[in-house]
């Protein structure tokens, strides 16, 4: 199989980056050779394998239910790009219609 | 008053080449004080700094700072703890609350965190002196630090050859003699193959040893925190002073430390059972690789060590496994890079989405291997590939641990060499991303596995003379093991050299060394 142009900018719009044509064609190449690469765990993960998905088996983690100090809106807010009235700013999220 | 057996009767006169163990013991004694060691340091950078780019911030203020509190303690009559006092470089991807933080990323240039890391906390608290923040792969993805949007560092064996990564600033500024003590994380081997390209001892704990809180996520059912060192014994120290449950990282091990430090004093290896791994090595391994790792093996035999070959079948498919988990992983991890708390933010007219000014700020932010994998990821993940890509690679890991389990029976520790050839020049692999991941193809099962393994220098290639690592493996929370294997092999090969191997390395410029102290 082969990854085109016009996946890796499906890809690049999922993965929210905005990339040059330059970029979608160099990545066009690069995926397609480290996706065939990687293809190869398809030669030996049969069916029946359970999967892993972490390296040491754990059950959930729990911890006393009591108030803990946090960080202060101040602080979360120091390195904000933008801030308002105590709040993060941002660039508008709906559409212009 | 130097008193035989603490190394104290031949320490070199400059403070710069002790070892870690050599200068915490001079503090307690009151031989040395934290200050003379911290300002010893700080010129050494100096001095060095400007050819091998280790350091992305160096803290000179904070450093003072801890090393005169340290001082002050011992004149009150304090118990300081095994490391205190002893500086440290710290790997850019630990949050620091007086120091910036930027995993090597423009996305996160300038940023100063709001809260420091669990090892960050352990290290303050346990008296470690925190020089400054090092070097790295761009968001620790990489084995050279040519990904990190800072430039690259380099070797000091050889200034045009690559330090390893993703944990390359660490393992220079060891290797430099800037400090005793590096801190890196090991997600696919980023501790450990640094630590051999730069003849260094690197450790990467048990998974969940080590916290995680406060380190910036790349691959978080990978990521380990670990030490670099010069010798066997500091990275056991360090080990002991950074690990242990944390209640803030779900993942952290509620079980006691092993007994690492007596582990690294013992250095004994009659009767046990030492496995080579069939698998690793043998084509793709360099000739001169290959040949100091047998020469280390025969050596372990002669120690009193059982040898025997074991077989790993699945462990030629951990690499294909680990470039399916990892950008998986890293491509929802780093979906926090949003624009909107923190970081980098471009585009923003006014009339611009907020989904623009995102896509616009993480295509100006990251870098080219950080694309990459994000959208590797993305698309093991998406639906429809979902089940054959990041599905299977899951099923693989399985079988890898499957076949680390069965090892484990018939042998107690597995060895290879840690890196299929020394030190590349810089430059060489950057538009070749396969090349690039083949550097931790002996190192990626661990990761997948969880299990404990150290690096430790076993020579210099004869083809190039640049220095050959020995990994050692061993069962989850054995740690102990790797470092009582990489103690006696240590101890018998400065034996039979007269010095420690790193005594040859001399790529950085010793005329420009002593030239001055401008420049800090």
């Amino acid at each position: 199989m082969s990854i085109t142009r016009d996946e890796v900018a499906h890809l690049a719009r999922l993965s929210r980056l905005d990339l040059s044509e330059d970029e979608l064609e160099r990545y066009a190449s690069q995926l397609d050779v480290i996706i065939s690469a990687v293809a190869r765990v398809q030669e030996v993960a049969a069916a029946g394998i359970p999967p892993t998905t972490h390296a040491v088996e754990f059950n959930n983690v729990f911890r006393a239910d009591v108030l803990v100090e946090c960080l202060g809106a101040d602080v979360a807010l120091a390195q904000a790009p933008a801030a308002e009235e105590g709040s993060f700013k941002v660039p508008r999220i709906l559409a212009e219609e | 008053m130097p008193t035989p057996g603490d190394g104290s009767m031949n320490r070199p006169s400059d403070l710069t080449r002790w070892t870690a163990a050599e200068m915490a013991a001079a503090v307690a004694a009151g031989d040395v004080s934290a200050a003379e060691l911290t300002e010893a340091h700080l010129q050494r950078i100096a001095r060095t700094d400007v050819q091998v780019r280790a350091f992305l911030h160096v803290a000179v203020d904070s450093a003072v700072a801890a090393a005169s509190a340290v001082d002050t303690k011992r004149a009150a009559g304090e118990l300081l703890g095994p490391l205190a006092g002893v500086p440290l470089a710290l790997k850019d991807v630990f949050t620091t609350i007086d120091m910036p933080t930027t995993c090597g990323s423009r996305i996160l240039a300038g940023w100063q965190p709001p809260y420091d890391a669990t090892i960050t906390r352990r290290l303050r608290a346990a008296g470690v002196v925190i020089l400054g923040k090092t070097n790295m792969d761009e968001f620790a993805m990489g084995s050279s630090t040519e990904n990190s949007a800072f430039g690259p560092s380099h070797n000091p064996w050889d200034l045009d050859r690559v330090p390893g990564g993703s944990s390359g600033g660490s393992a220079a500024a060891v290797a430099a003699y800037q400090a005793p003590l590096g801190i890196g994380t090991d997600t696919g081997g980023s501790i450990r193959q640094p630590a051999a390209v730069c003849g260094l001892v690197g450790v990467k704990p048990t998974y969940g040893g080590s916290s995680r809180y406060g380190l910036v996520a790349f691959a978080s059912s990978l990521d380990t925190p670990g030490p670099l060192t010069r010798t066997v014994l500091d990275p056991a120290l360090l080990h002991e002073v950074i690990s242990g449950h944390d209640p803030c990282d779900s993942t952290s091990l509620d079980a006691p430390v092993p007994p690492v430090v007596a582990a690294a004093r013992h250095a004994d290896v009659a009767g046990l059972r030492v496995g080579v791994v069939s698998e690793l090595s043998g084509d793709g391994y360099a000739s001169g690789v290959l040949r100091r790792f047998n020469e280390a093996v025969e050596l372990l035999e002669s120690l009193g060590a059982k040898v025997t070959e074991v077989s790993c079948p699945h462990f030629g498919y951990a690499l294909p496994a680990y470039y399916l988990i990892a950008p998986s992983e890293c491509s929802s991890n780093l979906a926090r890079f949003d624009a909107m708390r923190y970081g980098l933010r471009v585009g923003d007219d006014g009339t611009a989405s907020a989904e623009q000014v995102m896509s616009q700020t993480r295509a100006a932010g990251f870098g080219a291997e950080v694309k990459r994998r994000i959208m590797l990821g993305t698309y093991a993940l998406s639906s429809g590939y979902y089940d054959a890509y990041y599905g299977k690679a899951q099923q693989v890991r399985t079988l890898i641990a499957g076949d680390f389990a069965a090892a484990f029976e018939q042998v107690d520790v597995l060895v290879s060499p840690t890196t299929p050839t020394t030190a590349f020049p810089l430059g060489e692999r950057v538009d070749d991303p396969m090349a690039m991941y083949l550097a931790d193809l002996a190192t990626i099962p661990c990761n997948l596995a969880g299990n404990a393994a150290l690096s430790v220098p076993c020579g210099l290639a004869p083809e190039d003379a640049l220095p050959v690592g020995l990994q050692i493996m061993a069962p989850v929370l054995a740690d102990e093991r790797v470092y009582r294997v990489g103690a006696a092999v240590e101890r018998a090969l400065d034996q039979r050299r007269g010095h420690p191997l790193l005594k040859e390395a001399n790529g950085v410029d010793e005329a420009d060394d002593a030239s001055g102290e401008a420049g800090r």
